[in-house]
């Protein structure tokens, strides 16, 4: 389904939007639209500042500079990255999904259904896999209605399938929501097939377009030079995390401060 | 001991019953409230923050005296005034958080400490406050108990459900419309409440475990978050009642007699066979 402009003024829109974190500048001048029923899909390598971006358009982080306009009234689904709660909160997942709301019974049925998560509803949380938590995580986003769904690395921890999936769920519920999506990811040739809109983020938006624009801009394949690898059908793997110079791991979304050249999600 | 001594010419006296009495009826208020905020505590990983703030309260007794104000209301000032402070210096990056509670909790402690040292005057009962004199519970105690008690069950009920979220995910709350910084403000002003309550039963340097130890003992045969809480306030009532009456019997402290019954029902928890357990 491609976006259909005419249904109205944009969800979301970010205009030459900074974030500093002391001497670090980790978004640099960034735009960003979401029109209701796009699926845009922000890609980087880590420590690119796009989860960043995603915090400052759920308002949980103030921009240096720069406006952030949020429809009227916007209501938003957040699907976080991860959840960690504690063994000694004794949740089910039914409690859990509660929390975000009260929704009718029937309406709720649905949702669940549709994500796959009815016969989890009185398991602990602690104990569901990554990607059934990954289902509950979208399941309470998709609960509220939304007309905004914000996903960041929806499919993190999952295997290709998974992956896959879950993707193609995410594609078919905006199909039948009308819900605009915005989402981050780092796993490209999944995230090709499912994005009306792709933007290219390493701290400034280095192009944006439909995916395959994408996909052959020079700038882009500055950035992720594996991709020319993988489209000859050699196996590559991610690395889904940057090391230091010491060779120690780092948090990627706090390891800003990269050159933009030369920077190809390794760090 | 001075308050082993006391404990001893209690016994003796013809009034011991009114004494007990009095010291059950607290007890049991306080064990209602420490449950279900225990079960907080315990969720959110707090015991420390609670200890801390535990450990200022006798700068709030200290303060109180020094002013002449209620020391009940010193303490629930100096709480909720420490509480704030360690929200914002546990914001900065420069030193880790258990740090700046090890900081604050022995540095109010010994703030207060001196400042009862120094008002030659008036005397004060250290060890009561240090370890709880629940055998010396006057009624207008039990007003104070029940009556901030129920404030802070209150607080907590109308919190309850948007304080879970958060306690869950702050940012997935957010999000969803849940006003954080004012459900956390809300949360400091219930554990000053219980603080203030809670002293006179254990005192300040027991008083964590009332929080921690109930909570704990409820998780092993809890499946909800409300059962959890609910059953925390039993087993501290339990232990309340176990610990005065061991209290009694032996002729030792009481505060500590009901810490030790409630890691009794600790350990019988423990021991129970794993059922079904979420």
């Amino acid at each position: 389904m491609a976006p259909d402009a005419s249904t109205g003024e944009a969800l979301i829109s970010v205009s030459d939007l900074s974030v500093r974190f002391g001497e670090t500048t980790t978004l640099d001048h960034v735009n960003l639209t979401v029109l209701p029923g796009e699926i845009v899909t922000v890609i980087g390598p880590n420590g690119a500042g796009k989860t960043t971006l995603l915090r400052v358009v759920l308002g949980l982080t103030n921009p240096d500079s720069g406006a952030v306009r949020r429809r009227k009234n916007l209501r938003i689904g957040y699907m976080p990255q991860s959840i960690a709660i504690d063994d000694t909160l004794p949740l089910t997942v039914r409690r859990f999904l509660d929390l975000g709301g009260r929704v009718p019974k029937g309406r709720r049925r649905e949702v669940l259904d549709n994500v796959g998560v009815q016969r989890l509803l009185d398991q602990p949380l602690q104990r569901i896999s990554g990607g059934e938590m990954q289902r509950v995580l979208l399941a309470r986003a998709l609960l509220r209605d939304p007309e905004l769904l914000v996903l960041d690395e929806p499919a993190q921890g999952l295997d290709v399938v998974g992956q896959a999936d879950l993707y193609e769920l995410i594609g078919q519920l905006r199909g039948e929501l009308g819900c605009g999506v915005l989402m981050v990811s780092h796993d490209l040739h999944l995230v090709m097939a499912a994005a009306d809109s792709v933007v290219c983020l390493n701290h400034h938006v280095c192009c944006t377009g439909a995916p395959h624009d994408v996909a052959e801009n020079p700038e882009y394949l500055a950035l992720f030079p594996e991709t020319q690898i993988a489209s000859l059908g050699i196996y590559t793997h991610h690395h889904d995390h940057a090391h230091a110079v010491t060779g120690e791991v780092v948090d990627a979304h706090d390891h800003a401060g990269h050159d933009h050249q030369g920077d190809a999600g390794h760090g | 001991m001075p308050t082993i001594t006391l404990a001893m010419t209690i016994k003796a006296t013809p009034a011991m019953d009114d004494f007990l009495i009095r010291a059950a009826i607290g007890g049991i208020g306080v064990a209602a409230v420490t449950g279900p905020l225990g079960a907080f505590v315990v969720w959110r990983r707090m015991a420390y923050f609670g200890d801390a703030l535990a450990h200022s309260a006798l700068l709030g007794v200290a303060l109180g005296l020094l002013i002449g104000s209620n020391t009940n209301v010193s303490i629930i000032a100096v709480c909720i005034a420490v509480a704030l402070l360690l929200v914002a210096l546990q914001r900065q990056r420069y030193l880790a958080s258990d740090t700046v509670l090890g900081i604050l909790a022995h540095g109010t402690l010994s703030l207060g400490l001196v400042v009862v040292a120094l008002q030659g005057s008036v005397r004060v009962d250290l060890f009561a406050l240090l370890f709880g004199d629940v055998l010396a519970m006057t009624v207008s105690d039990l007003y104070w108990i029940y009556g901030g008690g129920v404030v802070a069950l209150a607080l907590l009920l109308w919190l309850w459900r948007p304080l879970l979220a958060v306690t869950v995910h702050e940012d997935l709350a957010r999000v969803e419309g849940v006003n954080v910084v004012a459900v956390q403000l809300g949360f400091m002003v219930v554990i000053a409440l219980v603080i203030a309550v809670a002293i006179k039963i254990v005192g300040i340097l027991l008083l964590t475990s009332l929080l921690v130890i109930p909570a704990a003992a409820a998780r092993r045969v809890s499946s909800t978050p409300e059962m959890m809480a609910i059953l925390a306030a039993l087993i501290g009532t339990v232990s309340v009642i176990g610990g005065l009456s061991g209290s009694l019997q032996w002729d030792t402290p009481a505060g500590p007699s009901v810490v030790l019954a409630a890691v009794v029902l600790f350990a019988l928890v423990m021991l129970l066979p794993a059922g079904r357990r979420t």
